[in-house]
Parts: C-alpha cells; sequence; structure tokens
C-alpha cells in the first residue's frame, strides 16, 4: 500500500469518527484490474477500503449531484474543478461538501496498457515509482509508467486540488510537460473532406452505451436529450447520423464547462478518443474567451457572456 | 443565456468535423428589419445551393428500414 492511500485512510477514518461527514466518496479496488471504482464509506471501518492509485479515472465530482447529507470527496484537480462548476452552477452546495484534495501523478490509460499486452488476460498491475510492474497468468514484465499516462494527463495544467479543506499528502507539480496546444483540435489543419474522414474514423465504433455521458460530472439534466422521446431530439437507433449526432451534441453540452478530466475516454469500452472533439470546443473558449473552466467560484460561464468586441460570425 | 457566443462555437465545431462552410450561417435581423431577412435569406440559399446537397450527416431513412 502507498503512502497516500494510508493517509487518506487515516483521514478518511477520522472525518467519520468525528461525525464531520456523513461519507467520505473515494475510489476502492475494481474487481478486475485497472478499473478502480467509486465508493462510498459511511463507517470508520469501510474507510480502511480506499485507495489511491494511477488508476482513480472516474471523476467522482458526478456523485455529489442531488446527493443529501455532508460528503467528504477525493479530488484531484480535474475533479476538483468539475466541484468548483458543480458549485458555480448551482447543482453542489459548498458548505455540504468536505473536499480532500489531492495531488494527481497522471493517472494511467487502461486501454493503453491492455494494447501492449495483445489480449492477453492482466490479472494485477502494481505501481513503483516511475515504474508498473503487469503481471498476467504466465508473465510479468516491469514497464516505464509515462509510456501509459492518459493523453489528457499528459497535458494536464492543474495536478493539484483547486480548491479544498485539506490536502492529503504534498502538492505536486502542476503540469503533465505536454502542451495542449500542440495536440488539441488535431483534425484543423486538415481540409473539410479530410476532416469528415477523421470524424467517422473516430466514431464509427460507438455502440450507444452512453458510458461517456453517465461518468460525465456536467451531465446531470433530468432527462438528458437522447433519452427524451417528446419531442424526440436525436434518433435512437445506431444508424451512422444519429450516431454522430448524439456525439456532436453532448461535446456541446459540454462547451465552456469541460476540464478535460478525461472520464469519458477512459469509460469508453471500445476505446473512442472523444476528446479529438470536446479539445477544439476547449481550445476555443480558451482562445475566444479567455477561459479555463473550474478554477474558481467567482467568473461567471463564458457561454453566459458577451462582450461587445468579441469575435463575431454573423455576416 | 446568450446566442452570440453559443453560435460561434457551433459553428466553428461543425466547420471542425468538415461540414462544409456556408452551410450553417447566423445572422442578426430583428422583426422590423423585413427588407434584411429578404436578403440574407436570398443568400443563404445562393450559397446553399453552390454547394450542392449535403452528403454529410444525412439521415436516410430508406437505408435505416432495409
Amino acid at each position: 500500500m502507498n503512502d497516500i492511500t494510508r493517509q487518506l485512510r487515516e483521514r478518511a477514518r477520522q472525518l467519520l469518527q468525528e461525525g464531520t461527514v456523513d461519507c467520505v466518496i473515494g475510489y476502492a479496488q475494481g474487481s478486475v484490474p485497472m478499473q478502480e471504482q467509486p465508493f462510498f464509506a459511511y463507517t470508520p471501518e469501510e474507510a480502511d477500503k480506499l485507495v489511491w492509485t494511477g488508476f482513480c479515472t472516474n471523476n467522482l465530482a458526478n456523485f455529489l449531484i442531488k446527493r443529501s447529507g455532508k460528503n467528504a470527496i477525493v479530488a484531484q484537480g480535474c475533479v476538483s474543478r468539475n466541484i468548483v462548476g458543480l458549485i458555480k452552477e448551482n447543482q453542489v452546495q459548498r458548505e455540504n461538501v468536505y473536499i480532500l484534495g489531492m495531488h494527481s501523478p497522471g493517472m494511467l490509460d487502461a486501454h493503453k496498457v491492455q494494447n501492449h499486452f495483445h489480449g492477453r488476460t492482466i490479472v494485477q498491475v502494481e505501481e513503483e515509482g516511475q515504474d508498473i510492474i503487469v503481471k498476467g497468468m504466465d508473465f510479468e514484465e516491469r514497464l516505464p509508467r509515462k509510456k501509459f499516462k492518459r493523453d489528457n494527463c499528459f497535458t494536464c495544467t492543474h495536478r493539484n486540488a483547486v480548491l479544498y479543506d485539506e490536502f492529503i499528502g504534498q502538492e505536486g507539480p502542476q503540469t503533465g510537460g505536454g502542451n495542449i496546444d500542440n495536440v488539441a483540435a488535431p483534425w484543423e489543419k486538415l481540409d473539410s473532406d479530410e476532416r469528415w474522414a477523421e470524424f467517422e474514423e473516430t466514431f464509427k465504433d460507438c455502440i450507444r452505451c452512453y458510458a461517456c455521458r453517465n461518468v460525465c460530472p456536467l451531465c446531470y439534466c433530468d432527462v438528458c436529450f437522447v433519452d427524451e422521446n417528446n419531442p424526440q431530439w436525436v434518433g435512437k437507433s445506431l444508424h451512422e447520423p444519429d450516431v454522430y449526432t448524439f456525439h456532436i451534441l453532448r461535446a456541446f453540452h459540454c462547451a465552456g464547462r469541460c476540464t478535460d478530466c478525461g472520464a469519458c475516454e477512459s469509460a469508453c469500452p471500445v476505446g473512442i478518443k472523444m476528446r479529438r472533439l470536446t479539445s477544439k470546443i476547449e481550445k476555443d473558449i480558451r482562445q475566444l474567451y479567455d477561459y479555463q473552466p473550474g478554477l474558481d467560484l467567482e467568473t461567471p460561464a463564458p457561454l453566459s457572456l458577451y462582450r461587445p468586441n468579441d469575435p463575431d460570425v454573423a455576416e | 443565456m446568450f446566442a452570440r457566443r453559443r453560435f460561434v462555437v457551433l459553428k466553428d465545431l461543425l466547420e471542425y468535423i468538415g461540414i462544409e462552410p456556408g452551410r450553417v450561417f447566423f445572422s442578426w435581423i430583428s422583426s422590423a428589419e423585413a427588407t434584411k431577412f429578404q436578403a440574407t435569406a436570398k443568400k443563404v440559399v445562393e450559397q446553399v445551393r453552390e454547394l450542392g446537397p449535403a452528403t454529410r450527416l444525412v439521415k436516410d431513412i430508406r437505408k435505416e428500414a432495409a
């Protein structure tokens, strides 16, 4: 067990014992390797199930929505930014949440690890400093952690929680080393036909399971536009235009709100890279309106305002 | 809520995925500006006619039924 996990369990236990919070929302070991699962600890004993590893890829902010009582939550940079967003959008009340700030070392991409072993069954993955040790039934391999980091963690600029009640462990470097402008909106340099070809290629395998929507802390509408029947906004078939419309609208709904936490890509069972779409919007919002979501509680949402000197598209 | 910024972002997104520039159009026209409305509608129709029928994001119901 790593040091941060030990500290986290200790603090979670104390918070539950003192009655400071009713529940601690964190991650626990999943039933399959490389899939840590969201976990709700209600008793001091349950706090011992909490873990902090490189596979904590779910965005826990999602679980604060419509939740009663006082909850503590494990929050690395992106998760804390989504909590800020939810507070600003009046979905979460600041006084009802106790944020356990974390430093993210850059989370790992289970798809990348799995692909490295070409379908061989992985039984366990351990982390040791800058390496990961992957174990299967009949093999064991030590690999550099860096090679398997999630794409969004490379270009992260806020690895430490931006808002917290207490910090677990030490604050660390803020950036992942990559420059978002070098990778965001990858199709911009292509012409219209090539862009469409790339778009189709990226989304053609979608099975419309909606895992990307369900893990997203921005998706909290009572009835999602894809589930609505009257009116029906988008067809429910697997016919390409319906699938593409779903992805275009899903991305657009996140405009000015997406923190690039990467939960959508991590949750996708077929490995779709939806950040190729969302990164375009994130870039537009950043460059046109000088805004990055979830950094503070004060700045108003960029799409809820305008300024007379905004770049225009009319005429 | 304002349409202005939303439309900039949406138009940019649609062109980014390969919807041809010129197929998506936005303008500010007041209910008192009939001439402007007429001129704009004419311009849009001409522009789209030049691009020809849309081939992307078109739902063919016959294909679905088959």
